[in-house]
Formats: structure tokens, sequence, C-alpha cells
């Protein structure tokens, strides 16, 4: 397969080379804007105040919108509501998912295909999001971290991958395990969650990526600051400009010149978990979508 | 053994559902929270929505406020919000179908075409990277970005123009919305191309070129056609959510001086719902959205069905 470059012919060879140049720029454009922000958020207040345009590097050196954002009270007790419900969260979601993939996919359940319709109906119709307010303000869970938790418990997309995951172990082996005696309790924590390791795996990522990352639910159902998660007090922060909460705990006189960078600097604090894991984690990602997409 | 009784015929109903419980008693065990979720948060708002024809007020609840027929329905159609909200949902969805589904195939292509695989995989890491990024900091960043004294007004009056106030001027909100749902996806969503790329025959390429095929006559002869069934799934699956937009990125990206172009039909369900608490009224304009999205849905899997072996459910 291997051809060398001088084989080539001109046009080839030209096309190679603006192909690189291309993708290279590209990924620039794409990349920017966050190395932009990390850029800035080590950058004196003042002098990025005066700075115009593209930054190449920090504009001076500063780590005061680290000192503000690391004071800031809210952000902390918003990465440990993040944390509560990312834990609790993920925990429920994998729990339930598994179950109804493991009861759905197995042959000799005959009523599996009928209730999987029931399922995926949910995905092509509902009820709405104010029929859903109303319910979760109904049954109490209002100011309760539980909102963000149970309304969210399956994800009928993540479903249809983990039941595609688990037909695929071979039916003998779940049999013989029964002959020994075994339920269907053990066969799913024993043998068919250990035997799709992989994709358990990526729908722990999924999932907590997700309850990472939402801040709506969040809005709807949450009126008390103090349960707030990150990315609602993130909303706050850099949406909608609340320089109160941003300063909370400084004693900042020039909040309008701190402003900016703190923005940056909360952007990279909230982010980084994100960032440091992602190299790591972008290949399974990478499997879920192809799982994902060559269900049945 | 248990399980030879059921072949048995003639039992009563009663008798049959008991056997079928004994006999699956742990996978029935599993169904029940599973059950009390769809049921709860799935089923119980579908039900919910015949708010839609009463005037809910929540001292009455669902079933004891009074019902009012169609009224909620022809407000909505007779205001002039209606046209409104729907014209800009089928814009921005369109807009983003038009220039957002060929990018993410170009870039698996031009990708496809790259030797080296170090610089190969950079590309593909570096770009999946956006979309990992919280809705919130993406939309931070726009805005920051596109702030009269921010980044690219900067450029833009280096360059002798005058800056563009972007996010109050009307004519900008949709191109800044497709355009940066692109740089968030496009990707993410090459994934599946460059899957679908690895998966043709290389003899294929052999082929055409022991028949003096050059790249070009490659790419339309082998390459082209072997990603063809992946393109059309995935253009029909698309096409199924044109009217279903999130509004997630519209919430926290317009102001009342872009309704005009930026207000959806989601993100007005939710202003009119939850921050004016009209939730009949809401409720009415949601279903109406539910509906067309049901009937969309239905009939590009019934498309997809019919032209490939591939489809939603």
């Amino acid at each position: 397969m291997f051809r060398n470059f001088a084989k080539k012919s001109r046009g080839e060879k030209t096309f190679t080379v603006l192909n690189y140049l291309f993708l290279s720029l590209l990924t620039v454009i794409i990349i920017y804007p966050f190395v932009y922000v990390v850029f800035a958020s080590f950058s004196d207040p003042f002098e990025i105040m005066s700075t115009r345009g593209l930054l190449l590097k920090p504009k001076g050196f500063s780590l005061e919108s680290y000192k503000v954002v690391f004071h800031n009270p809210n952000i902390w007790r918003g990465y440990l509501n993040t944390l509560f419900i990312l834990v609790f969260g993920t925990g429920i979601n994998i729990l339930l998912t598994s179950f109804a993939a493991y009861a759905l996919s197995r042959p000799d359940f005959r009523a599996g295909s009928k209730i999987m319709l029931l399922i995926v109906f949910t995905m092509m119709f509902n009820g709405g999001i104010i029929p859903t307010y109303i319910l979760v303000r109904n049954i109490g869970l209002f100011n309760n971290l539980f909102a963000l938790i149970l309304p969210t418990a399956i994800n009928t997309t993540n479903l249809i991958i983990m039941r595609t995951a688990f037909r695929e172990i071979p039916d003998s082996l779940l049999e013989a395990a029964k002959m020994d005696g075994a339920n269907d309790f053990q066969l799913l924590f024993k043998i068919v969650m250990p035997l799709s390791k992989a994709t358990v795996a990526v729908m722990v990522l999924f999932y907590a990526v997700y309850h990472w990352n939402a801040w709506f639910n969040a809005s709807l159902y949450l009126m008390k600051r103090e349960l707030y998660p990150l990315q609602l007090i993130l909303r706050d922060i850099l949406i909608q400009n609340d320089t109160a909460s941003m300063t909370v705990g400084t004693s900042t006189t020039d909040t309008a010149a701190v402003g900016q960078t703190i923005k940056y600097a909360t952007i990279m604090v909230s982010t980084l978990p994100i960032l440091c894991a992602y190299p790591f984690l972008q290949r399974f990602f990478v499997k879920g979508v192809m799982i994902g997409a060559v269900k049945e | 053994m248990v399980n030879k009784k059921t072949i048995k015929p003639r039992k009563s109903f009663g008798q049959r559902v008991k056997v079928e419980l004994s006999r699956h008693k742990y996978l029935y065990l599993m169904l029940i929270p599973v059950a009390l979720y769809y049921i709860i948060f799935l089923y119980v708002p579908m039900y919910g929505s015949i708010i839609a024809f009463k005037d809910y007020r929540p001292d009455l609840g669902i079933l004891g406020s009074p019902w009012v027929g169609l009224k909620h329905f022809k407000d909505f159609f007779t205001s002039i919000y209606a046209w409104r909200v729907i014209r800009n949902t089928l814009q921005i969805s369109l807009g983003t179908l038009l220039f957002g589904f060929p990018a993410p195939i170009i870039l698996a292509l031009l990708l496809n075409e790259i030797r080296s695989k170090m610089f190969k995989k950079s590309v593909q890491t570096l770009t999946y990277l956006p979309h990992f990024i919280s809705t919130v900091v993406i939309c931070s960043i726009i805005l920051n970005f596109t702030a009269t004294d921010g980044v690219i007004n900067s450029i833009i009056t280096a360059l002798g123009f005058e800056p563009i106030q972007f996010m109050i001027r009307e004519e900008w909100f949709q191109p800044i919305y497709i355009g940066t749902t692109i740089w968030q996806q496009v990707g993410w969503d090459s994934i599946i191309y460059i899957a679908a790329l690895a998966g043709i025959d290389q003899q294929l390429y052999e082929a055409c070129r022991i028949d003096g095929g050059g790249r070009l006559r490659q790419l339309l002869t082998v390459t082209l056609p072997g990603i063809l069934p992946t393109i059309v799934v995935m253009l029909i699956m698309n096409a199924g959510k044109i009217m279903s937009i999130g509004y997630e990125k519209i919430l926290l990206l317009y102001n009342s001086n872009t309704y005009e172009t930026a207000d959806i039909i989601s993100s007005f369900v939710y202003r009119r719902g939850i921050v004016d608490m009209n939730y009949s009224f809401a409720s009415a304009v949601g279903l109406f959205n539910s509906v067309i999205n049901l009937i969309l849905l239905v009939s590009v899997n019934r498309i997809c069905r019919k032209m490939t072996d591939n489809s939603l459910w």
C-alpha cells in the first residue's frame, strides 16, 4: 500500500500539500477559542483590557483571577453539588439502564419486545417540557438535587446501545450458569457486565459527561442558590454577567477590570476536569458512537 | 420442570400470568424500577399534556381544570408569533442541515487522503473537543468573541471596517448559531463517515488504480459509492429532526433584540410556560410541535427502511 511521495504526479503532490495545510488551518480555527481562553485566563487583568485581537501568548502574567475564582465559595459549592449529581446520577443511570438492557436482551423473555415498543415510543413522542415541569413540581422534587437525577434516570438511546452489546454474549454461556443455579441478578452482575466492560465504560462516560455539562433542568427545578450545580453558577457568571457572584469572597475593588479575566479563569477551573480526562477517554467515546451506529 | 407445563394448551389467563411471572420473576423484578421511571417521567407527562385543551390552574389540578377545547391552539395560530417561531425553527434547522451536513463528510474525505497516522489522529482528537465542552461554556465563548470589543470585532476594525454588534443585530443570529453549531459538531459527526471509509474494501482501490484511475476517479467510483448508504441514512435521520432543535443554545444566546430571528418553537414554549406561567397555552404549542415531530419521525423511518435495511427502530 505504501506509495512514495516522489512517485506521485504533480497534481497529487499539490493536493496532498494543500490538504495538509487546509486540515491544519481548520484544526487551529476549531481549537483556537479554547487556546485564547487559556491565555487570557493567565493574563494580567489590566493589560488584557487594552489588548485587542488574537492572543498568541498570555498578556503579562497574573494568577490574580485564579485567586479570585478559588476564593469564590459558590464555585466550590457548585463543584460539590455537581459531584453529588454525577456520582448518584451516573450510578442510578447505569443500574437502571443495565437492568432494562439485560431483561430486554433475553431471547426467551417474550414480553420483552412489547415492553421495548412502549419504551421506544417515548423517543418519538413525549409530553414536552411543561407537563414534565408540572409533574416534577407536583411530586415534590422542587429544590431537590434528585430532580436532576430521577427524571433522566434512563436515556433510551443508551439503553438500546447496551441492549445490543448484551445480545452479543453467547446464550450458551448464560444457560450454563443458569444450570448451575445462578439467578438473573447474578448473571447480569457476574457474567454479562464483566463481559461487556467496554460498553459499560462508554455508558458511564456518556452519562457522566451529560451530568457534568447539564444546566437546564437545574435552572427549572432549583430555586435555592446553594443547590446550584457548577454549570448554573457558570451561567450566572459567564452569560448573565453577575459580577457580584463572580467576586464573592474577595476584596477586589476593580471588578470591571478583573471581570473579564475572572470569566476566563472560571471557564478553566470548571472545564479542566473534562480537558484532563479527555485524551484518555476519547477513544471510548468513539467506540460508543460506533456501537450506537450499528445497532440491530 | 415448571417450563414443561406452559406447553399445555387451555390455561386460564390468571394461571398463565402466574406461570410467566414465576418463570421470569427476576427479570420482572429488574423491570419494576425501569417501568416506574418510564411511567412516571414519560407516560404521566404525556397524559399531562391534555392541559393543552384545558385552562390549567395549579390549585384545581390537571383533572379539575375546566376544558376549553382548541382555544389555546387558535390563540397560537392567530398570534403573530406562530409564523415567526415556526419560520425560525425551520430556517435554523434547514440552515444547519444545508451547511452542517456536508461539512463532516468533506472532513472525513480529506482525512481519508492523509497518510500520516499521527497527523490524522491529532486532527481527529482536536476537532472532537468542542463536542465535550458544556453548552454554557461554549455560549460564553461565543458571546465573548462576538462582543463589540471582542476578538472578531477587533479583527474587523483592524482591517478598517466598522465594528458589528453581532448579538443585537437580528440578521446575525442565525449565521452565528449555524456557524458555531458546525464548529461544535463537525469533528464528532465525521466519526461515522471515517468508520464507513475505513470499511471500504482496499481491493476496489487497487482495481481502480490498475485500470488507470487517478485520485479523482477513485473518489468518484470507489469512495463515494462506498459511503453513500451511510450518507443516505444520516441525511434521512437528520431530516426527521427538523422541527426539534433544542432550546439550550438558543436560550443562552438570544435576547429580546434578536427574538425576531432567534425565537424558535421550543424557546417560545419555555418563555410562555415557565417564565410567564401560561402552562396551558405553552403546552398547546409544545403538543403541536411533538405531534409534528412524531409524524416526521415515523415517515422518515418508513422511507429509511424502504431505501436501506437500516432503521431507527
